[in-house]
């Protein structure tokens, strides 16, 4: 038999701790609050965008102890105890020659062209570092079809599988 | 310096920031004390507001109003609230009124301290209707067929004549006639319609989504009754719009008047299924084609009817015909438009507005005549070459149509493709080529720029462009670099804003050729100022010389055309002349021009296919596209436009339609799951080059535009390949698998 869950009331705030980017955040949220607007509207972390709130764009594409997850699917309170990296805790932190540093994919994405109105793109990014670190990117066809959960409606998609290619024949991935 | 015909490709000069996810959208925007807001949307297409309930919702926490039309602010200009002969001007619903003329229409905005809030609230509210029949959009709903008044681009005719259609089909030999049908279809940019609105006293600032900062200015001010000056709109970053953005939506009026009824910030973000309706839509088209020729493969008769409809309070018109008046040469032509009322939200400017559904059905017929005239389709086409516009009948200021199709026929291997369909068959696989040619005109509106040469010889740009995604805000910088011979880095942008100079909207692929231009003859005229500077300044080398006689060069540099070896650095000259700017603004635009040419860019298109025949699965294996669109000024960004036009020819030819319950006029698939878009696994071999075209007649910038130009003719070169590859004809889209299974199964 399951148990009956005990009724939540999903306005009633809970003190919960995520840890964003290796960084630890305490406040107060509703259980409704999905981590993608917990990200968005409580820690100013508005790189991971929305695009449809459905799961079916992938443009809040975040990773979540390491695989790639739409933020706008998960619930905050859920996330606790667990590492979340959003597109602002991929590249090193501080600058060289002045320059914000980039992760060698995000300067792919800026040198191969993988982007135009640029929404997409930290979800694209998100999942390309996800697809070269799991081994899924040993060819344009295979790259093309994991990609596939990255909506990009300007259509830079050429540009997106140049960039994830480049990268793993400069083999630089962290 | 001589202008660069193929421009350098450099990276984005936003490219980093957008990598990173530290530019700010629209939505990303934040105020203290702002206040989230929620639309609520009619759940019916015809009728009357006869009740709202917001009891339960104003009872929840958080929640701070509800605007409806019982208590929205009145607007002073709401009689300015109807169409114009300004495209992005249309008819919004703005809560002054009981009425719902479409399903899924804005008729109440919750606001809350928190989104969820919001969104809860929005839940709750209660609204009774006294309902209205519906009136179905295409393709059923065929009552009552009108002619529109006028068409978007105000310069086109409704319906043309030219010669004796019945003449030119009397001489003929051949013959077809064909109706092909498209869907309608919705922009579904990937960021959604967004805006923080706020007000200091009478003075309106708006952080909103839009493709024409300045148009969106001067709408929001008129619909208020105030004076522009008291509205600023900011656009730092846009996340596409093709077409949907650039008219001013009724969100755009009612988030600030939201902010003004409850005295606080607002920020509103259109959820997925509410921008299917509010913010426009392409239209459904039926367009019947007849072309007829001798047996030689000239055309002597053509006739393109179109139908296309438009909402019950509106006007918008999808010109689908106005290609095929000057595409190719023929003397006797009959074009028309009519449309329908239905209860939709108003169609809009989508990508290739009119062209795109247009060239579809011109290029298809092309395609069956040059089928039934036993010719290759290329050369059905060199046969019926415009040399001169046959609907203007004027010079075009260039057209390298001829040297697209060769370059484009040779890398694409086009000789190769055997003449019989169903040829290239591999087991259940059929493979085809098709081709189509593409075409879009160059389009200009009025734009201003301002440039500052700076005494450490770096340049400034100030113009209210906004950037859609297209590169504007890297190639502005080009513009101003080249004219002076500097690097782009040496140029800064200030854009984006309504404190700049007004500048056009970035839309019907005018943004380089209005905006562009401003910052051309801006720049020019700084030059042409600073090099006066030498001429009466004794200790420059350049004393006395002649202003033709001077030339800018690379690093900053004037020297004396004639004798290079004279010259001197900018920053000398300036240094010497007390360390003051140079700036000149410059309020640009078209000349009389327009009178004497047609201006188009020209292009064709490739396309290779693969159709399973047991499932029906069509894939697009290869895509090649050969363009001539006056100077490109960056390769780099150019190429990935016309790439992304290709994909959405991609989409429009497989993938997207928007599918109405006909009862109830309700899209059933609003969202990007059943909404179906191209994914990167839909997109494979897929390149795009540029033809050299110089055109100094265009506009000072020299460039024909290059935004829609990608989609117009692909979508039927796919169609084409699908023919060539299976032997059927599909003239519905969108080409699914369905409709190419059932084809098997016959």
């Amino acid at each position: 038999m399951i148990p009956a869950e005990p009724a939540v009331d999903a306005t009633q705030k809970q003190a919960i701790t995520l840890k964003v980017n290796k960084k630890t955040y305490r406040l107060d949220a509703e259980p409704r609050e999905t981590l993608l607007d917990v990200l968005r509207e409580r820690l100013d972390l508005t790189g991971s965008k929305k695009g449809c709130d459905h799961g079916q764009c992938g443009a809040c594409t975040v990773h979540v102890d390491g695989r790639t997850a739409n933020a706008c699917l998960l619930l905050a309170v859920m996330q606790q105890g667990r590492e979340i990296t959003t597109i602002e805790g991929l590249a090193p932190a501080g600058k060289t020659n002045g320059q914000e540093q980039l992760h060698p994919l995000q300067a792919a994405f800026v040198k191969h062209d993988g982007l135009q109105c640029g929404y997409c793109t930290p979800g694209q990014i998100m999942s390309g570092v996800a697809v070269l670190r799991d081994g899924h990117a040993d060819s344009p066809a295979d790259i093309r079809e994991w990609m596939s959960g990255n909506i990009c409606r300007c259509g830079a998609y050429a540009g997106i599988v140049a960039a994830i290619e480049s990268v793993k024949k400069g083999d630089t991935i962290g | 310096m001589a202008k660069k015909l193929l421009g350098d490709p450099i990276n984005r000069v936003d490219g980093a920031l957008k990598a990173t996810g530290r530019a700010r959208y629209s939505g990303d925007i934040k105020r203290p004390g702002m206040l989230h807001g929620v639309l609520v949307m009619s759940t019916v297409a015809n009728g009357k507001i006869t009740a709202i309930d917001t009891a339960a919702t104003l009872k929840l926490p958080g929640v701070v109003n509800v605007m409806t039309h019982l208590n929205a602010p009145k607007l002073a200009g709401i009689d300015k609230n109807k169409a114009s002969e300004i495209a992005t001007d249309r008819v919004l619903q703005l809560f002054q009124d009981d009425l719902v003329h479409y399903n899924n229409q804005p008729i109440a905005m919750v606001l809350a301290d928190t989104l969820e809030q919001a969104t809860e609230g929005a839940s709750l509210v209660r609204v009774t209707y006294q309902i209205q029949p519906v009136k179905q959009p295409l393709p059923t709903g065929k009552a009552d067929l009108a002619t529109p008044k006028q068409l978007p681009r105000i310069d086109d005719q409704v319906d043309t004549k030219r010669g004796d259609l019945a003449a030119g089909l009397g001489a003929a030999t051949q013959r077809i006639e064909a109706t092909y049908t498209t869907p309608t279809m919705n922009h579904n940019a990937l960021e959604p319609h967004a805006l923080l609105a706020f007000w200091e006293g009478d003075k309106l600032t708006m952080y909103n989504a839009t493709q024409g900062i300045s148009g969106c200015q001067k709408r929001v001010a008129e619909l208020f009754g105030m004076p522009k000056e008291n509205v600023r709109v900011i656009t730092q970053f846009l996340g596409g719009g093709f077409g949907s953005k650039g008219t001013t939506f009724s969100h755009v009026l009612l988030t600030p008047m939201a902010a003004k009824l409850v005295g606080k910030p607002v920020r509103l973000v259109l959820k997925r299924e509410q921008m299917f309706g509010m913010v426009g839509n392409r239209s459904a088209t039926e367009q019947t084609l007849t072309l007829a020729t001798g047996n030689d493969g000239k055309l002597l008769a053509t006739a393109h009817h179109s139908l296309v409809q438009t909402s019950d309070f509106d006007d918008f018109a999808e010109p689908a015909g106005t290609i095929t008046r000057m595409l190719y040469a023929c003397s006797n032509l009959d074009t028309t438009h009519k449309f329908i009322r239905a209860n939709i939200g108003t169609p809009t400017p989508m990508r290739a507005p009119g062209e795109a559904p247009g060239v579809f059905a011109l290029e298809s017929a092309i395609d069956e005549m040059a089928a039934q005239l036993k010719m290759d389709p290329l050369a059905f086409r060199l046969a019926n070459y415009a040399e001169k516009d046959p609907n203007k009948d004027k010079p075009f200021s260039s057209k390298s149509l001829r040297e697209c199709y060769r370059q484009g026929a040779e890398r694409f291997g086009w000789s190769k493709r055997p003449a019989e369909p169903r040829s290239l068959k591999n087991g259940h696989y059929l493979r085809g080529m098709g081709m189509g040619t593409t075409v879009y005109p160059m389009n200009r509106a009025e734009s201003s720029a301002l440039v500052r040469l700076k005494p450490d010889g770096t340049l400034q740009v100030e113009t209210g462009t906004q950037d859609l995604g297209t590169g504007t805000f890297t190639i502005m910088t080009q513009i101003a670099a080249e004219v002076f011979g500097v690097s782009p880095d040496q140029v800064t942008l200030s854009a984006g804003d309504s404190i700049y100079p007004a500048s056009s909207v970035s839309g019907g692929s005018r943004c380089t050729s209005s905006t562009g231009s401003a910052v051309e003859q801006a720049a020019r005229e700084v030059l042409k100022k600073t090099k006066q500077l030498a001429f009466k300044d004794s200790k420059s080398p350049l004393f006395n010389v002649a202003e033709a006689d001077i030339v800018a060069e690379k690093g900053g540099r004037l020297q004396q055309k004639s004798n290079p070896k004279i010259g001197e650095s900018i920053t000398n000259l300036l240094k010497r002349n007390g360390n003051n700017p140079v700036e000149a603004t410059v309020q640009s635009k078209q000349g009389d021009e327009k009178e004497k040419y047609s201006m188009n860019a020209f292009g064709a298109v490739f396309a290779e296919v693969e159709v399973d025949e047991l499932l029906g699965e069509v894939r697009v294996t290869r895509l090649l596209g050969s363009f001539a669109a006056g100077r490109i000024v960056n390769l780099k960004t150019a190429r990935s436009q016309v790439l992304g036009g290709m994909v959405w020819a991609v989409s429009m030819a497989l993938h997207e339609k928007t599918a109405f319950d006909m009862r109830t006029n309700r899209v059933m698939n609003a969202n990007l799951a059943e909404y179906h878009v191209p994914v990167n696994a839909d997109i494979r071999e897929i390149d795009g080059f540029f033809i050299e075209e110089a055109d100094d007649i265009v506009n000072p910038a020299g460039v024909k535009g290059i935004g829609e130009i990608g989609v117009v003719g692909t979508v039927a070169a796919i169609a084409n390949a699908i023919y060539h590859a299976t032997g059927h004809r599909f003239r519905d889209l969108p080409i699914t698998v369905d409709k190419v299974l059932s084809l098997a199964s016959r």
